[in-house]
């Protein structure tokens, strides 16, 4: 008893800490964009939203949040569909090395996401004539995010129950109906946070959203992000700490949707 | 726990034509976009290419000479290090570990602690790391950093002292969730009754973790390091609060990557590097592997 | 049920979308369309100059050249983001037909054949400029590799001491101070800190602050201990001005004059112009940048009311009288950007004349909107600069003895082992021994012993 006492105690203290740690680095989101002479600290605002405006006087800043919309949704519709159609097939179908053979792409996916791997991107980017498209930003950031989420999804697939699909199969019911009907709503909380995650990642990403994209009408908000220095390289915290708000709340607000929506768990709608 | 897991045969009856549609359209993407430009980039690992100078114009294959100067700068071998170190303490003892103890102590509750913890915890995953980097300073400043301010510690110099730690622990604040999500969706596949028994025999947490616990969720164990220790390696963010500073110190090697490959201008020698990244990441997973193998005989073999 | 046709329509949407909205310069029946490539963008870095292109140079280039459209392609990163962006277009054969380079770039991009000289591309007229005659010779080396010119300068700048008056007062030491040798900056500092100044001296150091440590601490140091970094086909080694120069920085830190962490810092920079304006830095190295954007009054990073009284400036002395490179007294180092025009312009001719007309006095002018800033043109300087002391005082005292750097592929790696030669002696190591250290690490890089000069 007083072992079980103690260990809800320790628990309790446990949440409370992991609380404070995770809170406590956005507290400068909260308070620097309505700080008149904000800094790199985190202090009680002397309190204006002079920031916005100045935020909003910049041609690009809401124009970005508007393309990393369509780069990060497009590349994340783009992922989901094209990771739960493959995750599937090589759940139910056995090939053999499937598995050593996911795990190669996801090897390969690391020297794609660094630095190095900048000017073959480019090239294939410039004789696919896919520079300063949305398009192109998609299928190159796609490219690199898809062997996890079909690693990822697989996973899932694995351990759906098989016996609906039988049964569907019975009554003859397609493959493709069996996968929208049947296992796409038992898998649907893994799909929620896999396009959640994969619009995150892209949301974030700079260099090849940088070097793809020419037209600044075009280019995401990570990449006007960087452009809010000045001349010296000093960075202009006002609109840093303003737009860092602004922008990151539509991937909250995802998040928020889809989890209150979808679940955000990884695991199936049935327990088991 | 119910033994459905993924037939040997064929349940819903797709057939390996239509298996293969499924695949090809994310295949396609992957063979251009993924595995054509990896390749490339791993050609350029062979050549003395730059993005400027004469060695732009006419880059000349130099065999292995990228690797072996690599691997005899003592510059690479601490950033190997420390990179080690780096995805060892913020990945495999600080993600998962912090992941794991979050999933436990959550399991069975429900209400707003549970929310709130989660949402915070998630939130810090999905915030864009450029931003990111600006919370951490605003935390860590020596000047006017929240911590300081906090510990009364004025002047505390976090990311200069304590460059390593300070970005071990970043890491641990950015990447938990996913832990923290796939142990949680592990734990339920656990179930209640297997621990109450054990309990009633006497056995401790940790008695109950060893013997109940990790036996079944030792695939997701698995996914789960392979997953983190991959991203951790490849992870840049922590470049944003050091600069991989003060003297190299926490330039761990995507920093080192990106400072020879993009600020230096020597593309073969970063491709290189970008490869030994890989076959390091593919030493780490047959670590996973061996020590997690268990029952199981191969990653080929069908899943636990 | 419905979920999942709705991302694949979306995303067969999407797809739809945006392959209709490709790249393709609206391709006019006859129209030209001519493009400007520079780092800088409206509402966030360089914006006055983005604003000037859009504002001024389209339009006014567009009224006297019928048929002819211009765009602007602006970046506003920061400049190896830049660089590289430029160097792929360049490399695939694409780009914009005026770009703007940092002058530190020609070489390289030169070497890898990128840019060709001016007369190659734009044709026999760029010979006969008028601008060429308005741009002194110090400056257009800026757009100059092995002989030829690839680029017009767009201005340059020029490092001095920056000091606080009050905290001169402070500790009693004149309000006009022109040190006349390295010693006397030593005793100042001494000064400074016996009257309680944090920091008196910031003569930036380390890897973190990056070519900010070359160019505004080790090169003008160097310059004025006699010697060039790179001259006559080598570079130079562990040799005794350089070795002058670590021990200076030493003798900074031995006697608490300086703050290694601020040094070590990733954003060390700012900070050391945030303490500065707040009186906590009494000496700072830096370009005309420092007063023009940093401590200029209203606009600036780390603004200072009092800046035209409270802020002195002095010519970086020689480590003593004489003892500077080419025998001087005094010493500085300059940079700058320029703008080539791209080989593969399917209107070089046309580019040409957009370059010169970028580069006219009228629009020179222009540029400058009312600030005071150096031009690459005499005319227009003598005309503006007027208006501000400080910047008179750089084109009149510290222009005529100012250094450039040598633009090649390899410098910015050699700039590097510089900046980790005084981050080891920063953290305290000493002076020979992180010579000898950066000897090695330049053997290493520019192949060989027989491109470097020691001993």
């Amino acid at each position: 008893m007083i072992r079980h006492t103690v260990g809800r105690l320790a628990a309790t203290v446990l949440i409370a800490v992991a609380l404070a740690f995770f809170t406590l680095p956005m507290l400068w989101l909260a308070s620097a964009p309505f700080d008149a002479g904000p800094a790199i600290t985190t202090s009680v605002p002397e309190f204006t939203l002079r920031n916005f405006a100045a935020i909003l006087d910049n041609p690009y800043a809401l124009g970005s949040i508007r393309n990393s919309l369509i780069q990060g949704g497009g590349a994340a519709a783009l992922v989901v569909v094209l990771a739960a159609l493959a995750a599937y097939a090589l759940s139910r179908v056995r090939v053999p090395g499937r598995d050593v053979l996911l795990y190669l792409l996801l090897l390969l996916s690391s020297v794609v996401t660094g630095t190095a791997a900048m000017v073959p991107i480019f090239e294939l980017a410039t004789r696919l004539d896919l520079i300063d498209t949305h398009l192109g930003v998609i299928l190159v950031v796609s490219g690199g995010l898809l062997p996890a989420a079909i690693f990822i999804l697989k996973d899932f697939m694995d351990e759906t129950p098989t016996s609906y699909e039988e049964s569907a199969r019975v009554f003859g019911a397609s493959p493709l109906q069996i996968l929208r009907h049947i296992v796409v709503p038992l898998v649907r909380p893994g799909l929620a946070t896999i396009a959640v995650w994969a619009l995150a990642s892209v949301w974030g990403g700079f260099l090849f959203q940088f070097i793809l994209l020419r037209d600044p009408d075009k280019a995401p908000g990570s990449v006007i992000l960087y452009t809010l220095y000045t001349e010296g390289g000093a960075p202009r915290l006002d609109l840093i700490s303003t737009f860092s708000l602004l922008y990151s709340l539509p991937v909250v607000a995802m998040y928020l949707f889809v989890s209150h929506r979808y679940g955000f768990r990884f695991h199936g709608g049935i327990k088991r | 726990m119910a033994p459905t897991t993924s037939p040997p045969g064929d349940a819903a009856g797709l057939g390996k034509a239509r298996a293969a549609a499924f695949v090809l359209p994310a295949l396609v993407l992957i063979g251009v976009f993924l595995v054509f430009p990896a390749l490339w980039t791993i050609y350029l690992g062979l050549t003395d290419y730059r993005l400027t100078g004469l060695a732009a114009a006419d880059p000349q294959v130099v065999g292995l000479d990228n690797y072996t100067d690599a691997l005899t700068d003592p510059r690479f071998l601490t950033s190997l290090w420390l990179t080690v170190a780096y995805v060892g303490g913020s990945a495999v003892i600080g993600q998962a570990g912090l992941g794991f103890t979050l999933a436990w102590i959550l399991r069975g509750r429900t209400g707003p602690v549970r929310r709130a913890v989660e949402g915070v915890v998630l939130l810090s995953w999905i915030l864009p790391s450029t931003v990111v980097g600006f919370l951490w300073f605003a935390l860590l400043d020596r000047d006017d950093g929240t911590l300081n301010a906090l510990l009364h510690t004025p002047g505390l110099a976090w990311l200069l002292d304590h460059p390593l730690l300070s970005i071990i622990v970043f890491n641990v604040w950015r990447g938990t969730a996913f832990s923290m999500m796939l142990y949680s969706a592990a734990l339920e596949n656990v179930p209640p009754s297997h621990l109450e028994t054990a309990r009633l025999a006497g056995a401790g947490v940790p008695q109950q973790l060893r013997d109940v616990v990790l036996p079944l969720i030792r695939r997701h164990v698995l996914t789960n390091l392979l997953l983190i220790s991959l991203w951790t390696f490849n992870d840049f963010t922590p470049f944003v609060l050091t600069g991989g500073g003060p003297e190299g110190r926490s330039e761990i090697l995507p920093v080192y990557v990106y400072n020879i490959a993009l600020k230096g201008g020597e593309l073969g020698a970063g491709a290189a590097v970008s490869f030994l990244i890989l076959l390091i990441n593919l030493i780490f997973a047959l670590a996973y592997l061996r020590l997690l193998r268990g029952r199981r005989k191969s990653l080929t073999g069908p899943p636990a | 049920m419905t979920l999942p046709r709705r991302p694949a329509a979306i995303a067969a949407l999407t797809v739809l979308a945006l392959s209709s909205c490709g790249t393709g310069a609206p391709a006019g029946t006859e129209d030209v369309t001519l493009i400007i490539a520079a780092n800088s963008i409206s509402g966030g870095k360089n914006s006055e100059s983005a604003d000037w292109i859009k504002r001024w140079v389209i339009p006014e280039f567009e009224r006297t050249h019928q048929n002819v459209k211009v765009l602007f392609q602006p970046s506003g990163v920061n400049d190896e983001q830049y660089k590289t962006k430029i160097a792929l277009d360049l490399k695939s054969g694409t780009g914009a037909d005026v770009i703007d380079l940092d002058g530190i770039w020609v070489g390289e991009f030169a070497q890898a054949g990128y840019v060709k000289p001016l007369t190659d591309v734009g044709g026999p007229t760029v010979d006969s400029w008028e601008g060429w005659s308005q741009i002194p010779q110090a400056v257009q080396g800026l757009g100059i590799f092995d002989g030829k010119k690839y680029g017009l300068p767009q201005g340059t700048d020029g490092r001095v001491l920056f000091y606080n008056k009050t905290l001169f007062a402070k500790a009693g030491l004149p309000e006009a101070w022109q040190p006349k040798n390295w010693e006397e900056i030593v005793a100042a500092g001494q000064k400074l800190k016996a009257a309680g100044v944090p920091a008196p001296i910031q003569i930036n150091a380390g890897t973190a602050m990056g070519e900010a440590t070359t160019m505004q601490g080790v090169l003008p140091l160097l310059a004025g201990a006699g010697s060039e970094i790179y001259t006559d086909g080598k570079w130079t080694g562990a040799s005794q001005p350089l070795k002058d120069v670590l021990a200076f920085y030493q003798q900074l830190y031995s006697a608490g004059l300086s703050d290694p962490k601020l040094q070590q810092e990733a954003k060390g920079r700012d900070k050391s112009f945030a303490q500065f304006a707040a009186g906590k830095i009494g000496i700072l190295a830096e370009s005309d940048y420092f007063w023009r954007s940093v401590i200029e009054p209203k606009a600036g990073v780390a603004p200072m009311a009092d800046r035209d009284t409270a802020v002195g400036y002095a010519k970086i002395p020689a480590k003593t009288p004489g003892g500077g490179i080419r025998g001087q007294d005094f010493v500085s180092m300059s940079g700058g950007a320029v703008r080539v025009l791209n080989p593969n312009s399917k209107n070089p001719k046309l580019a040409w004349d957009l370059l010169a007309f970028m580069h006219s006095a009228a629009a020179v002018k222009s540029q400058l909107a009312g600030q005071a800033r150096i031009s690459p043109r005499t005319d227009v300087n003598t005309e503006v600069l007027g208006a501000d002391p400080m910047l008179e005082y750089v084109a009149e005292e510290v222009l005529p003895v100012t250094a450039y750097r040598p633009g090649l592929a390899v410098y910015p790696q050699v700039s590097v082992a510089l900046q980790e030669a005084t981050a080891a002696v920063v953290s305290g190591r000493g002076a020979d021994e992180a010579a000898t250290a950066y000897q090695s690490k330049l053997e290493g890089l520019v192949g060989g012993a027989d491109h470097v000069t020691a001993g």
